[in-house]
């Protein structure tokens, strides 16, 4: 592993719909979260991925908070604070007042591709220049982090 | 241009050519040369995958390496045997167990053959098994994490090379020993006394077939000669194992001349069902002995040791019809069982034919008690009742066999050098090519297999001489890749091998590939000193052991600022790698360590055991380069005079005003 290979490897997942190298027929790949990167961009500022449709609830959901902040603690505080500070990627305060929910939640689920192709997300690596980790966050884990992150935007 | 490159070629054959021949004893001048579309055919171009894994043993390196075929790629060395200061293998808190013995720890042993699990005698892609041939072991690795997971020690066993070959479904892994030795309570002997107090033994290990668990389920006390190598009988002769003996002699020095005497050794015969039938009737003994059983465990990412205490056995001289024997001409080597389980093919290191014997006229021989005596209380077949027919004059000290899926066979000619192709039922030599030089195994990809995928045979070869480049008096080993898929072999390709290659099996890519482990899910490590998560990273002192409960991703180590260590305590850096993405392992070294690095795969956790022997700040940091910010990745720990008052303190990011703590 080195960060030429991981770089490259990055770049290559994104080009690799267009000009992919052939791999023996026999062999196919489990289908992953890539595949929703064809789709078409319907709405830019919901992000790219499998997160089309987003509903929230008031009050928050309690059950959702508890698991999302657990998620946070073991795969994201290395990462990012609470508060406005960056460390290696930006806080979190206020990420759901600026994002869509759904954008948010791609951004967790789709990482490689959203940095590969998603204008916001673009601008962020650019800021922090670290690639953020595809953490294999599931969706439904995706969404108790958005209900954690509710919360620590002040959501009731 | 063209021709010149011909004119020097064909200048080069003839002068090897006469070498060879002024040598004597040195492999025949080469028939063909690699040439036309060969280049082609080994070619895998960038970006594109090879077709077969090729799995291979490491010989004295104690490890199993990872080719691809047909391009002859190395991807990676998995440790087994010996240790591996490149991954910690051996040297991290949890993987030392795992190189447990009856002995204590042992670092380092050689392996010499693979066998590749298979479910109604095809491969099935689950484990590879492969022997310690000095402190006689089997270990089996996961071929989902291409990781050792268990290490089995075998009582009774003087070196364990008749292993770890295995049954159709893989209910048995056996361990036969090279060496008899005195067992039990006798075991201060003189070695004189071989012919009285020597034994052999024969391990059957059972598989579990849900988790793959080894377990040795029974043990043959069998006379003491020396076991070489096996192959379980499939489709009809299933049931059925055949060992190669030899030293039937039973020398006990100068065996080059002692354990040549005899005009034939023998292949041993089991019957493994009827065994069982024994061992279900109360026939088995309990015995004590002493062996070391090693688990890794997935969750915990540690390895623990047993010691066992006992082994069930049987004895063949007493219980009758589990074992015959059949003479087989000049030490064989190789026992190999062709694709359809009839034919045995028995090779003579010394011989200059091949006996290929018959099941059917096996079974025969026994029903019709066609023996022509006893050796140490068990029946001697005799040999043309048991023969099918005699390959004569393939070549020279034939040594291994494989086959292919058209009732051909593949076998290896150490001392002329060479593979030759004959066909099993007609016993007609076919084809043969020369090796570079001096061939100990062979393999075909499904080759031991009911179902030979054929389209290659690879040459393992003792000798390089003058293959590559020299690299002093030590030149790398080195295996030949030959197309067999028309009439004639064809040499396509030479690659160096690591180590010193025996046995390989190749399977298709498909049946591992997609299986293949990406990560260990954060959510599922039960590491008693896991961080799972930054917020659980800390120091804590348990006297005078330090525990670093150390998180790792890209690209910071937490904590990365440590003090109040003393000199004499011992420090446990526990290394969670936060990591949840494929080819993201970060590495942990520390200055002055006696040990080695670690390489903590995405979601485990690794320790590495650290001694300061002086006073100072000494740095830590990631070893295998993760990102762009790799190089900052890093950290101090601050060890302090015995009995020092510095506090323990440990932190990440903070800035602490400068006079600080400077005089603590």
């Amino acid at each position: 592993m080195t960060t030429a290979k991981y770089l490259i490897g990055a770049s290559v997942a994104a080009l690799m719909l267009a000009c992919a190298p052939d791999k023996p027929a026999s062999i196919t790949e489990k289908p992953d979260l890539n595949k929703s990167a064809v789709e078409a961009i319907t709405d830019p500022t919901k992000g790219i991925g499998a997160v089309k449709k987003v509903t929230l609830n008031t009050p928050l959901e309690q059950d959702r908070i508890k698991r999302g902040l657990a998620i946070y603690e073991m795969k994201c505080l290395s990462c990012h604070k609470l508060d406005e500070t960056r460390i290696v990627g930006p806080g979190w305060k206020n990420i759901t007042k600026n994002r869509k929910p759904e954008w948010i939640m791609n951004m967790i689920t789709n990482v490689d591709v959203m940095l590969d192709q998603d204008p916001e997300a673009q601008k962020l690596l650019e800021l922090c220049l670290m690639r953020m980790p595809n953490q294999n966050v599931s969706i439904g884990d995706a969404r108790d982090i958005l209900e954690f992150m509710r919360q620590n935007d002040g959501e009731k | 241009m063209k021709t010149k490159i011909i004119y020097r070629t064909l200048t080069a054959l003839v002068v090897l050519a006469t070498v060879v021949v002024w040598q004597g004893c040195k492999p025949k001048a080469p028939a063909s040369i690699s040439m036309g579309d060969a280049a082609s055919k080994a070619y895998v171009p960038p970006g594109k995958y090879d077709e077969f894994y090729n799995v291979v043993s490491g010989g004295f390196n104690g490890q199993m390496s990872i080719y691809g075929l047909p391009s002859g790629r190395l991807f990676r060395i998995i440790p087994v045997f010996s240790q591996f200061p490149e991954s910690g293998w051996g040297y991290s808190e949890e993987t030392i167990p795992m190189l447990n013995t009856s002995h204590g720890f042992v670092p380092w042993d050689d392996l010499h053959h693979i066998a590749l699990s298979t479910t109604k005698g095809e491969h099935d892609g689950r484990w590879a098994f492969g022997n310690a041939n000095n402190t006689p072991r089997v270990a089996r690795v996961d071929m989902k994490t291409f990781k050792t997971v268990e290490i089995l020690e075998l009582p009774n066993s003087g070196g364990n090379h008749s292993s770890p070959f295995i049954t159709e479904n893989t209910e048995y892994v056996v361990a036969g020993t090279r060496f008899s030795v005195p067992v039990g309570d006798k075991t201060d002997v003189p070695i004189s006394s071989f012919k009285e107090n020597f034994k052999g033994y024969i391990s059957f290990i059972s598989v579990d077939p849900a988790d793959g668990k080894m377990k040795i389920a029974f043990q043959l006390k069998t006379p003491g000669v020396s076991f070489d190598l096996a192959r379980a009988g499939k489709g009809k002769s299933h049931g059925w194992f055949f060992f190669s003996t030899y030293n039937t002699e039973q020398a006990y020095t100068l065996l080059e001349v002692n354990a040549s005497q005899k005009d034939k050794d023998f292949i041993m015969a089991v019957n493994w069902k009827k065994a069982e039938e024994y061992i279900r009737a109360g026939k088995g003994q309990i015995t004590k002995a002493k062996y070391a059983h090693n688990v890794w465990d997935e969750h915990t990412h540690t390895g623990v040791s047993n010691i066992m205490n006992e082994v069930l056995q049987l004895d063949p001289a007493e219980l009758k019809d589990i074992i015959y024997f059949i003479p087989c001409p000049k030490s064989p080597h190789g026992c190999d069982t062709d694709p359809t389980g009839e034919y045995i093919v028995g090779s003579g290191k010394l011989a200059a034919l091949i006996p290929v014997f018959s099941f059917t006229k096996i079974q025969q021989a026994i029903a019709n008690k066609d023996f022509e005596g006893e050796f140490a209380g068990i029946p001697v077949i005799k040999y043309e009742a048991a023969l099918h027919g005699e390959v004569k004059k393939p070549g020279l000290g034939p040594l291994h066999t494989e086959f292919d899926a058209n009732g051909n066979a593949y076998t290896s000619f150490f001392v002329s050098s060479e593979i030759v192709k004959w066909n099993v039922q007609s016993l007609e030599v076919l084809d043969r090519v020369p090796t570079y030089y001096s061939i100990g195994h062979l393999s075909v990809p499904g080759g031991p297999t009911t179902k030979p995928y054929g389209k290659y045979v690879v040459a393992y070869n003792k000798i390089t001489k003058d293959r590559y480049l020299p690299t002093g008096p030590e030149l790398t080993q080195s295996a030949q890749l030959y197309d067999i898929s028309g009439d004639k072999m064809k040499l396509i390709l030479d690659f160096p091998t690591t180590g010193e290659p025996h046995y390989a099996e190749s399977i298709p890519a498909e049946l591992v590939m997609p299986n293949s482990t990406k990560i260990y899910k954060l959510e599922e490590n039960k590491h008693p000193y896991a961080a799972l998560g930054e917020g659980q990273a800390r120091v804590e002192r348990k006297g005078n052991q330090v525990h670093v409960y150390m998180t790792a991703i890209r690209s910071h180590l937490t904590p990365d600022n440590i003090e109040g260590v003393k000199l004499g305590d011992e420090v446990y850096f526990h290394v969670t790698n936060l990591e949840q993405d494929w080819d993201v392992p970060h590495g942990f070294a520390v200055k002055g360590a006696n040990n080695a690095e670690i390489l903590v795969m995405p979601g485990e956790t690794t320790t590495l055991k650290w001694k300061p022997l002086s006073i100072g700040v000494f740095p830590f940091y990631c070893t295998d380069f993760c990102s762009a910010l790799h190089q900052e990745m890093q950290g101090y720990i601050r060890v302090s005079p015995a009995g020092s008052n510095v506090p323990l303190k440990f932190s990440t990011g903070k800035i602490e005003d400068q006079a600080s703590g400077a005089g603590l």
